[in-house]
């Protein structure tokens, strides 16, 4: 069954690390690939579940799993200058859509894009969220696959006037997947957007935020894990935009690399000059497990105002052993020992996840990816 | 009992254990003192397997066991306990999680059954009573924040936890401070039994006056130089070591 509309891709629109925004991933094996239309493909047998609303997409289409009413889908009208969101844009047939109406508390939903295929294929999804006035919403998000398959989802955002919408984002992709995910979210005043990703899947992945604080009191909270191994490469990039006085933004991101794993962390904050008494954060960790991993972290401020507080901090390092060897000596085995020293590591950034199924599906990942090494 | 036999140990090319001979029969409490440099931290590393310490002579049993054949976990499983001079800080480790995860390797090993989170806590307050803690001790993080008395309280804790038959208390240089002596000596009498024996390791007589020696023993250059009565270290707090080291 062909896609309508479906058409090869254009990989010479795919940004190239001479732009400096793509100084540290290089999509070059990515561009190598003949990706192909996406085959109907199979739901796994035990899909992500958490007792909540779904809406499942396996291989970009609308999957019967789902127990949320399809969503209509829109044409794209692209008006961003971002490489990938324009490949999206041009290929994008499906995606979720919610409108939450002004003062509605929607719970929580969860979202599930599954990929699996012989041949190399492309899964490109549009979701579309907006929360109206004083409207709240928890969407857990899961990226999950086997094969081979660039997953390039975009997710558009738009809270309205006192929203609330916490998104909850675990990227783990089939090891051998490219996994590019780009989140645009707009924030009016008095809205909070509060994200957080486990970054644990794909061979290459990139997950792009752009925060926009477009009203006073506006507030962002980007956090994320990455946990990388072998040959791994994870960007987590994220753009604050502070359009608006009395906004705030919080990052911690912190990322546990092994083998020959690479990780990035570009975290830019724009403070315009009417973005007076501005409260900026961001603290980048990495944990080094081994001597031939990398992590490359690039903070960037631009403050235009006078009147802001806006802090940024990084560091690189190993584990202690100091530590490993006092819990040891307490008779925990070192594995053990080592695994509750990472979990510790990535309290900060963890504690932040109040949702308690979100919280236990990201405990759970960890577990597994500990176990897994 | 631990036997200690001719026992020699480096640290790079640093020869710093010349040939250590101890003995500690169960039921004993025995001190080593000594002068700076002596090797008086170097042995109760060596004895708990921290890494960065070569063994180039020399046998160490504890109840017949090959301790340094051992992993670290391993010897805390067979009864040996390290009390740190200066124990680490674990920002996001909670102290309950740390301390029942350690009681739980450690029951694993000695084939006992693990206790759930519900009879472990009971466990956990009797013990904090006794040592005069606040039950708060057990939300914290491990040592994070936590003054110099309570750090010292918090080891006494895991020790009374995990049930040691040998205490080794490296108090190389922290004479000074009275209250965390007390700790560590209420910890250590607390323990005191016919199957219970502890290994005080301090620059200072003071400890002794609170934790009374069967034994004790004066290192100087990486040997035992000299052992004997409780007496013994009055009559280094009154002369030093230096006229020991001439002899």
């Amino acid at each position: 069954m062909a896609i309508p509309g479906w058409k090869r891709h254009d990989m010479t629109a795919l940004p190239l690390k001479k732009l400096e925004a793509w100084r540290y991933t290089d999509l070059t094996p990515l561009a190598e690939i003949n990706f192909s239309e996406a085959g109907l493909g199979v739901a796994p047998a035990a899909l992500p579940d958490l007792g909540l609303p779904r809406a499942v997409f396996i291989n970009g289409r609308y999957s019967h799993a789902s127990t949320l009413p399809m969503p209509e889908f829109s044409p794209v009208h692209e008006t961003g200058d971002l490489p990938l969101a324009q490949i999206n844009a041009e290929s994008a047939q499906a995606g979720l859509t919610i409108d939450v109406p002004d003062g509605v508390d929607a719970g929580a939903i969860l979202l599930v894009s599954h990929a699996s295929g012989e041949a190399p294929f492309a899964v490109h999804l549009r979701h579309r969220i907006h929360l109206g006035r004083g409207a709240s919403l928890t969407i857990i998000d899961i990226a999950k696959g086997d094969g081979l398959y660039w997953h390039n989802p975009v997710m558009d955002i738009r809270l309205e006037a006192g929203a609330k919408l916490a998104h909850y984002r675990l990227q783990d992709e089939s090891r051998a997947a490219f996994g590019l995910a780009t989140i645009r979210a707009h924030i009016e005043a008095g809205a909070a957007y509060e994200h957080f990703s486990a970054i644990i899947g794909a061979r290459l992945s990139r997950t792009e935020i752009h925060a926009t604080l477009m009203g006073e009191e506006a507030a962002a909270h980007l956090n994320a894990v990455q946990l990388l191994n072998r040959e791994q490469h994870g960007d987590f990039t994220t753009v604050v935009a502070h359009r608006a006085p009395c906004c705030a933004s919080r990052q911690t991101v912190k990322s546990v690399l092994s083998g020959l794993a690479r990780g990035v962390f570009q975290g830019r904050i724009e403070v315009d000059r009417i973005a007076q008494k501005t409260d900026g954060y961001q603290m980048s960790q990495a944990l080094l497990l081994s001597e031939h991993a990398e992590m490359d972290i690039k903070p960037e401020l631009k403050i235009y105002a006078d009147d802001v507080k806006c802090s940024h901090g990084a560091t690189i390092g190993a584990l202690d052993e100091d530590q490993v060897f006092y819990l040891r000596s307490r008779g925990i085995p070192e594995a053990q020992a080592r695994a509750l020293l990472i979990r510790a590591f990535l309290d900060d950034a963890l504690s932040a996840v109040r949702h308690v199924q979100a919280r236990a599906l990201f405990e759970a990942a960890i577990d597994t990816w500990w176990v897994s090494q | 009992m631990l036997e200690i036999k001719n026992l020699h140990a480096r640290i790079g090319d640093k020869e710093i254990l010349k040939g250590v001979n101890l003995t500690v029969p169960d039921g004993e409490i025995h001190a080593i003192m000594g002068p700076n440099g002596a090797g008086k931290s170097t042995l109760s590393y060596v004895l708990s397997g921290r890494d960065g310490y070569e063994v180039t002579q020399g046998e160490v049993f504890y109840n017949s066991q090959d301790v340094l054949a051992l992993a670290p976990e391993d010897r805390a499983a067979a009864g040996i306990f390290l009390a740190f001079q200066y124990p680490v800080e674990l920002p996001g480790v909670g102290n309950a999680n740390f301390l029942r995860t350690a009681v739980n390797a450690v029951r694993r090993k000695r084939g006992e059954a693990e206790m759930d989170a519900v009879a472990f806590l009971k466990v956990a307050r009797a013990a904090i009573k006794n040592l005069s803690m606040k039950e708060d001790f057990l939300k914290r993080n491990v040592n994070v924040g936590f003054s110099g008395g309570e750090k010292k309280r918090n080891e006494m804790l895991q020790m009374a936890l995990l049930q040691p038959g040998l205490a080794i208390l490296d108090e190389t240089d922290s004479g000074l401070d009275i209250d965390a002596l007390k700790i560590v000596a209420d910890g250590v009498n607390a323990l005191r039994s016919a199957r219970f024996a502890a290994l005080v390791i301090t620059h200072y007589q003071r400890l002794l006056d609170y934790i009374v020696p069967d034994v004790v023993h004066v290192l100087v250059g990486g040997r035992i130089i000299r052992s004997g009565s409780a007496a013994l270290a009055l009559e280094l707090e009154a002369h030093g070591y230096t006229g020991l080291e001439a002899a």
